[in-house]
């Protein structure tokens, strides 16, 4: 059933883009006769070059992820519409390949595959989830493909086939503990998240932190867990009041995921905590979440991101600007793995520009030090790691839905693969260019981990 | 600690304000100082937040009788400025265009559009130095409410520069709980700097704040106070012990309450009529989009959007679930696997086409102003307005059931049909018409479980999903075809819920509680409240 689905899906989207790139007539126009111009004086050899460069888009459309994921797939489609009217890429248009893996972590991995093996793209944007990301891997590595992952994730990977555009945690929680540490004075944390990978290796890594170097002591951190779209929030909240009544300053680092946070703030607020006494700071709560979200009881909590759509600079307006206008909605708002897509993509075209070509080994090796411009009026560069340089912001939530920045990093951050702050990886670095080629090199022993090191993290990580 | 004391010397010149205000009379104040206002007023739209603070502090200072007005207006973002430097009020901030008024003369301006306005933004600190400094101002406020509130902040805030002025106001007051606030934070102080008198006046109090300080003065150097605080401390313990106890029961109880909405409707469609209906979570998702759409038609009024939405979306789901009866259900009488089956199928329809329809995105259902925040009960025990609500909600659902399924016509017919058809038959009963109707109150009630749930959850194509198992897991718990049983499951499996999650976690709760469905099950397949006689064996 899912396939027949899937089928009729790929082929309604494949001739919605044909009518889109019809409709737009005049530049469309003009790209054809030149690339006709061009076909002409070519010779046959080079007519295959003149099919489509075909992106994968690998976003779930339905299911749980929907809610987040959906924007992505039209972030894409905008910026492939967009790269089309610029006349495309190496003189051939683009074309946008949509799956849809509905939420369903196995099913990822399946599409991937069909991506890559069936449809030949030469590159997939994608996924959301951590575990979604760990199902695409192998095949990604497999069938050798490049897999741009906009979200911030736990860290603790480095693939030769994945670009890394969200933030890593010392792009993410690292500077958001900082921060209400060096600015609000917080001295006792409760570290609150949805039970699957991402929050549990993060709260480890931020746990490993806050006592190994600011000293906070075990009994001023309290750690829970709730299943996804937990909605039962008393007893937790509850708790954390009382966690917060001891007298010194208390903040939530919340990793909740999802719809779940909505119950999470109601009973906050419900329980007169506000933001004032505990506040929360969130790191999966952006500006699309807050759109079904009636926020009066939000005001005041905090978000670290890379982007907030309240940036004050004209490439995001120019950006908000062109979103609105894609989608036809005045109300839409953009967020922060929107804006990772976007400098993907742009890496990715500036990648195949210096490189000539869409061969996938090539590109992998031309876009480590691509920099491009980022939203915020700063620069992202592609590091050996496959991980890109942001800025770090913190914002409070307003009763629009919008984020205002209160703090921000002086300068753009290096993503870090593997955690300084745990055990196992402490040692780890990873440089994908040659002639080291390693993912998971270990300094103190001076060998590519390969499997061990590896295994070692994730030993740590499992404890 | 820096703000405290700045707090202190905050009070002092507004002591010296009030009494200049007194005397000043109303119209020279405003009118010739607005450029002096609008120097102020600039002097707020810095980069810095520390010139920022400074900034308000000279606000406070100034004489301007406006000034908390403004301070309030910057806490709430709604003090922003227009490209020409002009500074105005923001009336409603939703939209894209927003109706202002200027900040000074307070004259409306019309509607502006929010990308020509620039907030003057403020962060976490500044918004707490903002409430410090509205506090210490609302004391001197003749509404009772702002006297309140302000007292509430003061508790732990007080420093010596404060406690004169304070003492003064005690005297002054009339409204009791704002003395009994202002006498406790006096106390506080008092404790906290190690005074008998202080750690006496706060024997029994169970506010955290009074908790702290007197932990304060049990480590502290007199030995009888430190000794004297350590004894009232103990029994402050023993007081949070009851109350916490009592704050779990409440908790176990609003999920109980939730459990037994949830469940009701499926206790007649299953428990009654035997028919295993998925697409039940479906029929709760359509209420609780119903109160989305009243209150999309109802733009302003959310507390009279939810109250029509109990009969609208009672109706809502109860034609959907007659659809369902006459369009599948019939047609598989006797089939419970081929029910379940297309059931399901239903039930995923009905999400799709919320997706398509609506949009798969959650819906904001607003909570209304008298169903947010919490009935204190005391200074450690406070139940939140709106599970109560729902709780009251639940019962007053079931005790209507119960009614309708004992005291009248229809419930008299449906219990005879589902005791024996053919007999009910013979004896005149329609049983179409029975069945057609049982489905209807069954469905509708779900509908009203999803009215509630929409002010306690997210309004989404998946609300039904997650609570389809929960449903069905209480009425088998509680005894197929028993309302009681429904009822007693319901709150008992909430009440278990909440009493393992503070040590087990919500995971692990959640799983506990299964488990000891399953072996309950195992030992009584029939439930907690088994049906009895010939009735049972159909």
């Amino acid at each position: 059933m899912t396939t027949l689905q899937h089928n009729t899906h790929t082929r309604s989207t494949h001739s919605y883009q044909k009518q889109a790139q019809s409709s737009r007539s005049p530049g469309r126009l003009a790209t054809a006769l030149l690339t006709a111009a061009v076909m002409g004086a070519s010779t046959q050899v080079i007519a295959q070059d003149d099919d489509p460069i075909k992106v994968g888009i690998l976003h779930s459309l339905s299911g749980t992820m929907a809610i987040s994921e959906t924007v992505l797939k039209d972030t894409v489609e905008m910026l492939i519409e967009q790269q089309n009217e610029a006349g495309g890429l190496l003189g051939r248009q683009l074309e946008a390949v949509v799956v849809d893996p509905a939420s369903n972590w196995p099913l990822f991995a399946e599409r991937a595959r069909e991506l890559l093996a069936q449809e030949e793209v030469d590159v997939i944007f994608g996924n959301w989830t951590s575990v979604s990301r760990k199902a695409v891997l192998p095949v990604v590595e497999e069938l050798n493909g490049l897999l741009f992952y906009p979200v911030q994730y736990e860290g603790e990977e480095s693939s030769e086939n994945v670009f890394y555009t969200g933030a890593a945690p010392n792009q993410q929680a690292i500077p958001a503990v900082e921060y209400l540490i060096n600015e609000v004075g917080i001295e006792r944390f409760a570290l609150v998240g949805t039970d699957y990978v991402y929050p549990r290796t993060t709260n480890r890594i931020l746990e490993a932190f806050l006592k190994d170097e600011h000293g906070i002591a075990e009994e001023d951190i309290m750690v829970n867990y709730t299943p996804f779209g937990h909605s039962d929030w008393q007893n937790i909240v509850a708790e954390i009041r009382r966690f917060g009544e001891e007298g010194k300053p208390t903040a939530v680092i919340s990793t909740v995921n999802g719809d779940a946070n909505v119950p999470f703030y109601t009973e906050l607020s419900n329980q007169g905590i506000d933001a004032a006494d505990i506040p929360v700071i969130a790191f999966s709560v952006g500006e699309q979440e807050l759109t079904g979200i009636d926020t009066g009881p939000l005001v005041g909590h905090l978000a670290a991101w890379n982007y907030f759509m309240s940036v004050d600079n004209d490439d995001n307006y120019d950006f908000i600007d062109a979103w609105i206008e894609y989608t036809g909605d005045d109300m839409a708002v953009t967020n922060d793995p929107m804006e990772a897509h976007y400098i993907g993509f742009n890496m990715w075209a500036e990648a195949v520009r210096k490189a000539g070509t869409t061969d996938v080994d090539t590109v992998k090796d031309a876009i480590i030090g691509v920099t491009v411009p980022n939203l915020s009026g700063g620069y992202a560069a592609m590091m050996p790691n496959h991980h890109i340089t942001k800025p770090v912001l913190i914002g409070e939530i307003q009763d629009n839905g919008q984020f205002d920045i209160v703090w921000q990093t002086p300068s753009t951050v290096a993503g870090d693969a593997w955690s300084d702050y745990l055990p196992g990886s402490r040692d780890l670095i990873a440089d994908w260019r040659k002639p080291m080629e390693c993912g998971n090199f270990n300094v103190v022993n001076g060998s590519c981990g390969g499997s061990t090191a590896a295994e070692e993290a994730e030993a740590a990580l499992a404890e | 600690m820096r703000r405290f004391l700045s707090l202190g010397l905050l009070c002092l010149m507004l002591l010296s304000i009030t009494v200049t205000a007194q005397a000043q009379t109303n119209s020279t104040a405003s009118s010739t100082d607005d450029t002096a206002a609008l120097e102020l007023l600039e002097a707020l739209d810095v980069e810095s937040y520390t010139a920022k603070s400074e900034a308000i502090t000279a606000i406070l200072q100034s004489d301007d009788e406006r000034a908390r007005d403004w301070l309030q207006a910057l806490l709430d973002g709604r003090l922003q400025r227009t490209e020409d430097g002009r500074f105005v009020l923001v009336l409603e901030n939703r939209g894209r265009d927003w109706p202002v008024a200027d900040v000074l003369t307070g004259e409306a301006l019309g509607e502006m559009s929010r990308r020509d306005l620039e907030r003057v933004g403020i962060n976490n600190n500044l918004r707490n130095q903002l409430r410090s400094a509205i506090a210490v101002v609302d004391l001197y406020s003749p509404n009772v409410e702002r006297r309140r509130t302000s007292a509430e902040r003061l508790l732990g805030e007080v420093d010596s520069d404060l406690v004169q002025p304070i003492n003064e106001l005690i005297e002054q007051e009339e409204d009791d709980q704002v003395r009994y606030r202002l006498t406790q934070a006096v106390a506080i102080y008092r404790a906290e700097a190690g005074e008998m008198e202080g750690v006496e006046a706060l024997d029994g109090s169970l506010h955290p704040r009074s908790r702290v300080a007197l932990s304060r003065a049990a480590n502290g150097d007199d030995p009888v106070v430190a000794n004297a605080a350590a004894a009232s401390l103990a029994g402050i313990e023993q007081q949070l012990k009851i109350n916490r106890g009592l704050e779990t029961l409440y908790f176990g109880l609003s999920l109980g309450s939730v459990l037994v909405l949830a469940a009701i409707g499926l206790a007649i469609t299953f428990g009654v009529m035997g028919v295993i209906n998925m697409a039940h979570g479906e029929l709760m998702m359509l209420g609780a989009y119903t109160t989305w759409a009243m209150q999309q038609l109802l733009p302003g009024q959310p507390g009279l959007a939810l109250i029509l939405s109990i009969p609208a979306g009672f109706m809502v789901a109860a034609l959907a679930g007659v659809a369902i009866e006459r369009g599948v259900i019939q047609f598989l009488k006797g089939r419970p696997l081929e029910t379940l089956l297309a059931t399901f199928g239903i039930s995923l329809i009905l999400q799709q086409l919320v997706r398509t329809v609506i949009s798969p995105l959650n819906r904001t259902v607003i909570t209304p102003e008298w169903m947010s925040g919490s009935l204190v009960v005391n200074d450690a025990l406070s139940l939140t307005l709106n599970r109560m609500y729902v709780l009251g909600f639940a019962l007053v659902v079931f005790a209507g059931l119960m009614l309708i399924m004992r005291r009248t016509r229809l419930g008299l017919e449906v219990r005879a049909v589902t005791q024996n058809r053919a007999m009910a038959r013979s004896m005149g009963i329609r049983a179409t018409r029975v069945d057609i109707m049982t489905f209807a109150l069954g469905s509708g009630v779900a509908g009203l479980a999803g009215v509630a749930l929409s002010q306690l959850t997210n309004v989404g194509p998946n609300l039904g999903q997650n609570y389809i198992i929960d449903s069905f897991m209480v009425v088998v718990f509680g005894g197929v075809g028993n309302l009681w049983g429904t009822l007693v499951a319901g709150l008992s499996l909430g009440v278990i819920n909440q009493v393992l999650e503070p040590w087990a976690g919500a995971v692990l709760a959640k799983i506990i509680v299964l488990v000891f469905i399953i072996l309950f099950i195992q030992k009584r397949p029939r439930g907690l409240f088994p049906q009895k006689g010939r009735a049972a064996e159909g």
